[in-house]
């Protein structure tokens, strides 16, 4: 593969610079240095497969960026350099400062918010090289760039504004519940549509750019449509949809460049491709396809479901901190299911507490983690880490099914539809048919949850009345501390 | 001689159009999808547990838009602004993207510990 990449490089190097005035050494160590950055993304993503190798695997990555960026930097004119250098300290600074201030349990608003600025930046380049181009005779626009510059403002700014919505649901400054209007998918279709129109449209008049603002204008909204129909429970999937769009957009603005950039083509394909697998993931989570997500909206607000109605009739069996720490002694394995309730409580903390008391009183702890659990793939493991929980403690759905029926105690701390065993044979259930944790299967059940009411998906849980499970009302973080504290007075 | 390029490269560009041009986008078209496939091949071996490193990681790595951005900037006429302030904000915007998601990523993924 590599071999061809080169030779490709090679051909395209010298049709390039039958159209462009710029050194042919230049151009020839910029295509190296690209393929070298291609190279060391594909490395760093690789050592990405193992927790042991993922932060060299980052800072490969790394030092790939910053290759292509130098390689770039053959700079004519010193004006351009104090723009250039500006910019980059200003972005650096805020990148910086953002990166380090972020507290673990905001991380899926600080995805969704880089997402959004790479779509826009995509945008933004589209802007400029078109403007810049339409004066340059020696250049002129050929149809297949009009035609993907369009196309690369209808992805950039659907990631943008559409990101823009998603980390304001996931910051709680727009209401999480997903909205939904009749006419909203013909409305999609019909923006969507006529973006595409637009793009062709440029692409056979180059003189058109008032296409490329009316495309902008429609796929800001349609962006904005898209993710407002997004409950926050599917989250996941939009955050990894959206982390897609951005690579897209990377992508298709190599190609309006004269000659296409071979570097932004590549590191947005493996953008491009990196989402799609984990939507494509989320999505299987969830036994249900990308177009009922999107256009399903499912459901009523999040699953910490504060405001949900209770049943107090229903034969429900609680438990308190002193009984639970009780039963606790001497048990030999216990699983714990975080969700959602644990990021809402930062409770994290205090199940790491739990943990190491359990580990020293001999008990074997392990953490059943869920796909869509969460608001972002990967959600529970970045938070349990952060509280230096092993990761070979936390077991995904196929690797901790089997471990329930052998486990004296599953301990669901803010988990619910996750959960819920309706799932497995309630054809009526919205549900059915999602590969759900079977926590049911372990001899007793702890449901650590401030109220009774239902999850996300609006369904009420039997799991809760079921004989074997007993609950533990209260806030996840509070109700952990005051189970620790009686495991350590017993 | 400036004028004497110009109209020799305009020559040569429409010279080249339709067979080069195509031939150029076929070559980039194999590497997109080359790229894809390796890309799906390699992306489908990271665990679980590291998705959202991934993501963040993966971001930065869409900060590439950045070079676009530098390119636009580099080669444009002297005193055009637009194209000036709309490169700017795109350096800007993209650079957050690469030392924010690279910064982010490593923050998170030193956490990632065995027993």
């Amino acid at each position: 593969m590599l071999s061809l990449l080169v030779g490709l490089d090679h051909s395209m190097h010298t049709l390039a610079t039958i159209v462009r005035p710029m050194p042919l050494w230049v151009e020839l160590i910029q295509d190296i240095a690209y393929l070298v950055a291609a190279v060391l993304f594909i490395f760093g993503i690789k050592q990405l497969s193992s927790p042991r190798t993922a932060r060299r695997g980052n800072m490969t990555a790394g030092v790939g960026m910053l290759l292509a960026i130098v390689a770039t930097l053959y700079i004519q004119n010193a004006m351009s350099l104090v723009w250039i250098i500006t910019g980059m300290i200003v972005g650096a600074a805020v990148g910086a400062v953002l990166a380090i201030r972020i507290q673990m349990t905001a991380m899926p608003q600080l995805v969704a918010l880089f997402n959004g600025f790479g779509g826009l930046a995509s945008v933004l380049v589209v802007g400029s090289e078109y403007l810049r181009r339409s004066d340059d005779i020696t250049l002129p626009i050929t149809f297949d760039q009009g035609l993907t510059m369009g196309l690369s403002v209808l992805v950039g700014c659907v990631t943008f504004t559409g990101s823009m919505v998603a980390y304001g649901k996931l910051q709680g400054l727009i209401a999480g519940r997903p909205r939904q209007w009749s006419g909203q998918l013909i409305g999609n279709a019909l923006m969507f549509g006529l973006s595409v129109i637009a793009s062709f449209w440029i692409g056979m008049d180059n003189t058109a750019g008032w296409t490329l603002l009316v495309i902008a204008a429609l796929s800001s909204v349609l962006g904005v449509t898209l993710t407002i129909a997004i409950g926050g429970a599917d989250m996941p999937v939009m955050v990894a949809l959206l982390n897609s769009y951005s690579g897209i957009a990377a992508c298709a603005t190599g190609f309006i460049l004269d000659p296409p950039n071979k570097a932004l083509i590549v590191s947005g394909a493996l953008v491009g491709a990196s989402g799609i697998i984990l939507t494509s993931i989320m999505c299987k989570a969830m036994n249900r396809s990308l177009a009922n997500v999107l256009f399903g909206g499912v459901g009523t607000d999040d699953s910490t479901g504060a405001a949900g109605q209770q049943h107090d009739d229903r034969p429900v069996r609680t438990v308190d901190a002193e009984e639970l720490a009780m039963m606790l002694d001497g048990v030999r394995k216990v699983i714990i299911v975080p969700g959602y309730g644990m990021a809402v409580a930062q409770a994290q903390h205090a199940v790491r507490d739990l943990y190491h008391l359990l580990e020293k009183a001999g008990t074997e702890v392990y953490f059943g983690i869920h796909p869509v659990a969460g608001r972002m793939p990967g959600h529970m493991n970045v938070l349990l880490a952060e509280v230096d929980i092993p990761y070979d403690r936390l077991l995904d759905l196929d690797q901790c099914n089997p471990e329930f029926e052998t486990a004296e105690i599953a301990m669901v701390i803010g988990a619910n539809d996750v959960v819920n065993p309706a799932a497995r044979h309630d054809k009526s259930s919205p549900i059915y048919g999602m590969p759900i944790l079977n926590v049911d299967k372990a001899q007793t059940v702890i449901v650590c949850k401030r109220s009774l009411a239902a999850g996300y998906a609006g369904v009420e849980n039997e799991l809760f009345i079921a004989p074997n499970t007993l609950m533990f009302f209260g806030d996840a973080k509070k109700s952990i501390g005051d189970l620790s504290k009686a495991l350590t007075e017993q | 001689m400036t004028a004497a390029w110009n109209t020799m490269s305009v020559l040569l560009a429409q010279d080249a159009t339709p067979t080069t041009r195509s031939a150029l986008l076929i070559a980039v078209l194999f590497i997109l999808v080359l790229a894809s496939l390796y890309g799906f091949e390699i992306i489908q071996k990271v665990p679980a547990t590291l998705h959202t490193p991934l993501m963040s990681g993966s971001n930065a790595i869409s900060g590439i838009t950045i070079v676009g951005a530098l390119i636009c900037i580099i080669h444009m006429e002297p005193g055009h602004w637009i194209v000036t302030i709309l490169g700017f904000l795109a350096i800007v915007f993209a650079m957050i993207n690469v030392v924010g998601g690279f910064l982010v990523t490593d923050r998170m993924l030193q956490m990632f510990k065995r027993k």
